[in-house]
């Protein structure tokens, strides 16, 4: 390394932003939770490998499934993906909501949020940032589900419009449920133990649903689990828009349980992240 | 402004559990001044850091920067403050330049106003060339940069570097003191902490010595040096043969002891500073002896916990880094 003079080499006394300005710009919490929601696409730009569950697993999931169930289940595989398709986008859409608590676990350790909290912003703009970022990665689930159900046959029987709001339902769930994996994220120690709870809270929901089955063909004593799990909801509101089947009240059902892990996960997540400093 | 202490601190505590991180620090910072706070791992030191710096509250006492509470004000206080913490806070999938405009969005310079900022702070820690590479491939001297760097982005009045050049080689620990020396030129009221007296030597003002979470000395470097006793010449002839000859003509120089085998065929006597070494080299010239070792260093951090406390810092680690100050191949 060369050692020439680093450092200021002109007299810069500039005073910085006065706190007053500052506070004039509106909305520091959207304009802070946007720059990091930035950096948090820019990280997942850098790591394409970290989009695996995303992207490999619905067309995995898809093409076991519906192979291996789709003679016992429905007579054929065809048949079966028209049923099968809202329900592995619901469960792969629910299980990309992990990694958010498991990331953020291990970049707490990390210098970087000492930074953001010696910086004069909302404390919880960082982990506004992580989740609106992973917004991204829910899309893709979307987008890859579908492309690889049409290539294997699947198709919407209704109209695009409709099938758009199915796909954003799932995405806005899968937000909602982050706020979950953030919280455990932030009160569990290792990055790994954040996977593993968070597999035991996502396994009971996808396979304890109408993913796979309808609720009927499953035992008695498993079905009033089914009937308020909010997988099951979601995968009837997308099962409704995407086939034009009656939809019932499971979207209501299911913005409500947004509404819900929101309004307890959220505070939650929040105070054990102040908490972890 | 009658007293223009830009970082007071009183009687700070903080307790982790059982264990007692702070037990009553004080401590002043006048503007435009460095102060090291030197002491061993565990001392306390990013603790205190980590007070002033709004990251932690204390469990008792107060602390101010530039009159503001940490605790009450916290808000206000982060609009004034520059942290480089021990371990470099950037984000290492970013670019050096992407880290930079984050943290100047951050701080409401604007997009324009980010980026400007970011183009010449990476100049000036000439890290252009290296603007737009992850952080993750940074050398560690580079990484320290644009942590630094990172902490002036809002031009912080008061800059708290946390063990700046633990882990750097001596040559970058040099150019890394450049660089704070320059942020006081500039203006800036600092607060270092260390491990190493020869750092806080070079670069602070005063000295808060602390151990076991209390202030256990402050002075200036000089009066901390007196207590300590001025510095230590080293010096390993080149033919063991000659060492009784040596020792005589460090005996010469010496503050007094008597040459002291330290290390087989090194030998040690206290000085009282620099001219001490030109008058050793010109007397082992003269005297046709050849060395392959001369140096001369302040004492250790182990050394000045002796000469303070009467026992040696707790941590092995905490030994000072070898001869870096004026190092002589003969």
């Amino acid at each position: 390394m060369t050692t020439t003079t680093l450092g200021p080499t002109t007299t810069d006394r500039t005073p910085r932003v006065p706190a007053a300005a500052a506070a004039r710009r509106p909305f520091p919490l959207v304009r802070h939770s946007a720059a990091l929601t930035k950096r948090s696409l820019i990280k997942t730009w850098r790591t394409p490998e970290a989009l695996i569950d995303v992207t490999l697993q619905p067309i995995i999931f898809l093409a076991i499934f519906a192979t291996i169930f789709g003679n016992a289940v429905a007579g054929s595989t065809e048949d079966y993906l028209q049923f099968l398709l809202p329900g592995i986008l619901g469960q792969t859409i629910a299980m990309g909501a992990i990694a958010i608590g498991v990331n953020l676990n291990t970049d707490m350790e990390k210098g970087i949020f000492d930074r953001f909290k010696s910086l004069p912003i909302p404390r919880s703009a960082p982990l506004l940032g992580a989740v609106l970022g992973d917004v991204v990665r829910y899309v893709i689930v979307a987008v890859v589900t579908i492309a690889t159900g049409y290539a294997m046959g699947f198709r919407i029987a209704t109209s695009p419009l409709e099938a758009v709001a199915g796909c954003l339902l799932a995405v806005l769930f899968a937000v909602c449920l982050s706020w979950v994996s953030v919280w455990v994220g932030m009160v569990v120690r290792t990055s790994g133990a954040v996977q593993g709870v968070m597999f035991l809270l996502v396994m009971p929901l996808s396979f304890g649903s109408n993913v796979f089955v309808q609720t009927d063909d499953l035992p008695t004593w498993m079905q009033g689990f089914v009937d308020v799990n909010p997988l099951t909801h979601l995968v009837d509101s997308m099962r409704g828009l995407f086939l034009g089947l009656p939809v019932g009240d499971h979207v209501w059902w299911t913005l409500a349980w947004c509404v819900g892990l929101v309004a307890v996960f959220m505070p939650l997540a929040l105070r054990a992240y102040r908490r972890k400093v | 402004m009658t007293t223009d202490l830009v970082i007071e601190a009183e009687g700070l505590v903080k307790h982790y559990g059982e264990t007692k991180a702070l037990q009553g620090v004080d401590l002043v910072v006048p503007r435009g001044t460095v102060l090291g706070v030197l002491g061993p791992n565990g001392a306390g030191k990013t603790t205190t850091v980590r007070i002033l710096s709004t990251l932690l509250d204390p469990d008792a006492g107060t602390a101010r920067i530039n009159g503001l509470d940490v605790v009450r004000d916290a808000e206000k206080v982060r609009h004034m403050i520059g942290l480089t913490g021990q371990y470099a806070s950037v984000d290492e999938d970013l670019t050096g330049r992407q880290n930079l405009v984050l943290f100047g969005t951050l701080l409401e310079l604007g997009r324009a106003g980010a980026r400007a900022r970011a183009a010449e702070l990476l100049e000036w820690f000439d890290l252009a060339d290296a603007a737009d590479r992850p952080a993750k491939t940074y050398s560690g001297g580079m990484r320290r940069r644009l942590d630094l760097a990172a902490s002036l982005v809002g031009r912080p009045d008061v800059i708290f570097l946390d063990e700046p050049t633990t882990g750097l080689d001596p040559a970058k620990r040099e150019a890394m003191w450049d660089v704070v020396r320059s942020l006081v030129t500039d203006g800036s009221t600092v607060l270092l902490t260390t491990q190493y007296l020869e750092e806080a030597d070079a670069l602070a003002d005063e000295i808060t010595v602390v151990d076991h979470g209390r202030v256990i000395a402050h002075d200036t470097p000089d009066g901390l040096k007196r207590i300590v006793g001025g510095q230590t010449l080293e010096v390993r002839p080149a033919d063991p043969s000659r060492l009784p000859e040596t020792a005589q003509i460090l005996s010469q120089v010496s503050t007094g002891a008597a040459a002291d085998e330290i290390r087989k065929g090194m030998l040690a006597v206290p000085v009282a500073g620099d001219a001490a070494l030109t008058e050793t080299v010109a007397r082992l010239g003269a005297a046709g002896i050849a060395v392959t070792e001369l140096s001369l260093h302040l004492p250790s951090l182990d050394e000045v916990f002796f000469s303070l406390t009467g026992h040696t810092a707790d941590d092995g680690s905490a030994t000072g880094p070898d001869a870096t100050s004026k190092e002589v191949a003969a």
